[in-house]
């Protein structure tokens, strides 16, 4: 299955998610450029982490007006899966590819560190190695992560959320949740469920070395869901 | 001629840096501020076309690109007109 990273100007973990899905899961994988028209065959597209565009106006803002945001919109909308992590999920939002906003953390700061979750949907193409309601533990790394939505979107979207911010036990409290997301809101999926963004980095734990290989998991579940259909 | 674009972020969303500085400002002892909202604010030169159909255009800028409309305000202020 091949995969795509897209680069944009300021992006910093891109060569991460090519390490994990090239070196690690073995995968076709290549680099596609913020100017580029076309998706080159991939089967998935990555929008990796990082500060594109130098996060001027909003994080996401300039970035979803790249020229290969064109070419990932109907590769969305013809179903195919797109993933975006951190700086990548703020990408989706601005984009209008999945609903809400996101804000500076309530405490200001700049967080990074390792944070637990829990599994939401075991169901999706993101999720499919996961067990419903696993608590996970991968590193955020984000200055803008409360995530935010009005009232009837929350409501829609409901059943749309994937990973909630969790304490070790899998409960849900505000100790545990580092930016102030409202539901706790960790990452989340369209209603078709081929696009999905998160604000911790599953390719930073893809590797026992690193600490946790929970993150591998969502690159082996795109791999599966690929393989299936 | 001109616009003004003023940003701010929606009532009743949490401005933690608005929140920040307001306990700043307590700290040197400025008293009676009850509320700081924090917000952006931006210039635009324009060429030509009339001040009516420049705040609209203005306005469609902020929709699509210099505001975020789920979580932000914006107003638009269009000064130095010329003759119509």
């Amino acid at each position: 299955m091949k995969f795509g990273v897209v680069v944009f100007p300021g992006s910093n973990c891109d060569q991460d998610c090519v390490h994990v899905l090239r070196d690690v899961l073995e995968q076709p994988t290549v680099a596609l450029w913020h100017q580029d028209t076309g998706l080159r065959g991939c089967d998935a597209v990555v929008l990796p982490g990082g500060f594109s565009y130098g996060d001027y106006l909003r994080s996401g803002a300039i970035a979803h007006l790249a020229p290969i945001m064109g070419a990932i919109k109907r590769f969305a909308q013809d179903g195919g899966l797109v993933i975006g992590i951190c700086n990548g999920f703020q990408i989706l939002l601005e984009s209008g590819l999945l609903p809400g906003a996101m804000l500076r953390n309530t405490g200001l700061r700049f967080i990074c560190r390792s944070v637990t979750m829990r599994v939401e949907r075991a169901d999706t193409p993101f999720t499919n190695r996961f067990q419903p309601g696993q608590i996970v533990r991968m590193p955020i790394a984000h200055n803008e992560g409360r995530y935010t939505a009005d009232a009837k979107t929350l409501r829609d979207v409901g059943d749309q959320v994937v990973f909630r911010y969790c304490d070790g036990d899998g409960r849900l409290a505000d100790a545990a949740n580092p930016n102030g997301s409202v539901g706790a809101i960790a990452g989340l999926a369209n209603r078709a469920g081929n696009v999905m963004g998160m604000m911790p980095h599953p390719e930073r734990a893809s590797e026992a070395l690193l600490g946790s290989e929970d993150g591998r998991l969502v690159f082996e579940s795109m791999i599966e869901a690929l393989v299936k259909s | 001629m001109k616009a003004k674009v003023y940003i701010t972020l929606k009532p009743g969303l949490l401005d933690a840096q608005g929140k920040t500085v307001k306990s700043a400002l307590a700290s040197l002892g400025f008293k009676g501020v009850s509320d700081v909202r924090m917000g952006k604010y931006i210039e635009l030169e324009l060429n030509g076309a009339k001040a009516a159909s420049t705040k609209k255009n203005v306005e469609r800028m902020c929709e699509q690109l210099l505001a975020n409309p789920i979580v932000e305000n914006y107003r638009v202020e269009v000064v130095g007109k010329r003759a119509e």
